[in-house]
């Protein structure tokens, strides 16, 4: 399968944009509203990162299907400043905008697999995936 | 049935007996049942998510807004589920770390524990306690030919850095020449050692003395520690025993005065800490003529007894809650 929807990310609304392309996509693989309710929470937080951090990037959705094993991918993009101490964004406690337990960790633990890749002055790249119970 | 599945059904006999009944025993029931969802982490949102799926069975005619009502409410729980989990994590690593300290401490413990030596002419009795999980006060005994020296330090500052430092310290001194065991040289050895390899921001107080059977003298070197006492039986007295200096490691070419003084038959040396004579009660800090009036009112028993009665009634008058490391030492001489 290789339907992959992106939306750019380049202001507030466009969070929620991401977000509708998210939760659709969840109900159509038949996630139940919880999980539907998280994937989208986890494609706020990383689109407000991209608003946020990078100014500009894009959310990519997509429907993965690994030897029947159903689940649904996001990955985040952008061509910001990059992350320079990935170990510390990644603890818990911090945050740079003051959130309760969200930021990067809190999208780790709502979503099954999770992937971060950034250089500095480059961009950075995360994926994360919840996989269909 | 799966554990999910059991507790739907829980909560929906539970909230089908509330909706007919409205008593204050279902209610409890229910406030019970938070408890099991909390042990099964259950996060906020899935709880809402039952609550959802509960009603919809039981109102399958449920109005449309109610249940889109739901749905919004599921969404703003989402907030709070990130929080318990952020929790729930925290607290593991708060248990992780706990118990890596449990393992420092208790490799601290056998790193430092120094024997309470035998030693004809002297009963010794000492009682060293931590405020926190590590000590940062420390004492040692040592046998070097007919003589016994004995040495207590107390780190200014407490937990796991006063005691990574204390360890340092009782590598140097293990490290020392025994013929250097003059108390004043040894501090001033000490010094050098702490100068060097300690954050300026940390300094040590240590009283470093060294009796001695034959003129049963008492040499000793004091590095700004909380003076001890002396108690003097001919005179049925206690005086201080101050030994004056600069604590340990304030700068490199520190030197330190050598005390001397007879110990008589029936005299005692204490030394301490200033987690004794620190000790809070509600009325401030304790006087130093009250830890010696506890001393006198104990001072018939053998030392490890003395120290310890001392140490109960301190620890009482405190409520049990010691603010510094303890560390409380006699030497009482017998013949």
């Amino acid at each position: 399968m290789d339907i992959q929807s992106c939306v750019e990310v380049r202001n507030e609304w466009d969070i929620v944009s991401a977000r509708q392309l998210g939760r659709n996509m969840a109900k159509e693989l038949g996630f139940g509203n919880v999980d539907q309710a998280r994937i989208t929470t986890a494609i706020s937080e990383l689109a407000r990162n991209i608003y946020l951090y990078a100014g500009r990037g894009k959310i990519c959705i997509e429907p993965i299907d690994q030897l029947g094993r159903k689940g649904l991918r996001i990955v985040a993009l952008d061509n910001g400043p990059g992350i320079r101490e990935i170990r510390k964004v990644m603890e818990d406690g911090y945050t740079t905008s003051g959130g309760l337990g969200a930021g990067l960790p809190g999208v780790k633990r709502l979503m099954d697999e999770f992937s971060i890749e950034s250089t500095v002055d480059v961009g950075t790249e995360i994926s994360a995936t919840k996989w269909l119970r | 049935m799966t554990a999910k599945d059991a507790l739907t059904e829980r909560y929906q006999d539970l909230l089908s007996v509330y909706l007919k009944a409205k008593t204050e025993t279902t209610l409890y029931k229910g406030q019970q049942f938070s408890r099991k969802l909390l042990e099964q982490q259950i996060s906020p949102e899935d709880l809402v998510s039952l609550h959802i799926q509960v009603m919809d069975e039981l109102f399958p005619d449920m109005s449309e807004e109610m249940r889109d009502s739901f749905d919004f409410l599921l969404e703003a729980m989402i907030g709070y589920g990130f929080a318990y989990r952020e929790h729930q994590s925290l607290r593991d690593k708060q248990q992780q770390l706990e118990s890596e300290i449990e393992v420092a401490a208790s490799m601290q413990q056998t790193l430092l524990l120094s024997d309470v030596p035998d030693f004809d002419e002297l009963d010794i009795g000492v009682v060293s306690v931590p405020a926190k999980k590590m000590n940062g006060d420390y004492y040692n005994f040592v046998k070097s030919g007919s003589s016994l020296s004995v040495a207590v330090a107390d780190i200014i500052g407490k937990g796991i850095p006063a005691a990574l430092c204390m360890s340092m310290i009782k590598y140097a001194m293990d490290s020392l020449p025994e013929e250097q065991m003059k108390p004043h040289l040894l501090l001033e050895n000490l010094n050098r050692v702490v100068e060097q390899n300690v954050h300026s921001n940390m300094f040590i107080t240590m009283f470093h003395g060294v009796y001695e059977p034959e003129s049963h003298k008492f040499f000793y070197a004091g590095a700004g520690h909380e003076p001890g006492f002396i108690y003097n039986a001919k005179e049925d007295r206690f005086h201080d025993l101050i030994a004056k200096g600069l604590v340990l490691g304030v700068s490199r070419t520190t030197t330190y005065h050598p005390y001397e003084r007879v110990i008589e038959i029936g005299d005692m040396v204490i030394l301490l800490s200033d987690g004794v004579t620190e000790c809070r009660t509600s009325k401030g800090f304790i006087e130093r003529e009250e830890i010696v009036s506890l001393i006198r009112k104990y001072m018939d028993l053998p030392a490890q007894q003395i120290v310890q009665n001392v140490f109960q009634e301190l620890d009482r008058l405190q409520g049990f809650e010691l603010r510094d490391d303890f560390t409380l030492i006699i030497l009482k001489r017998m013949v």
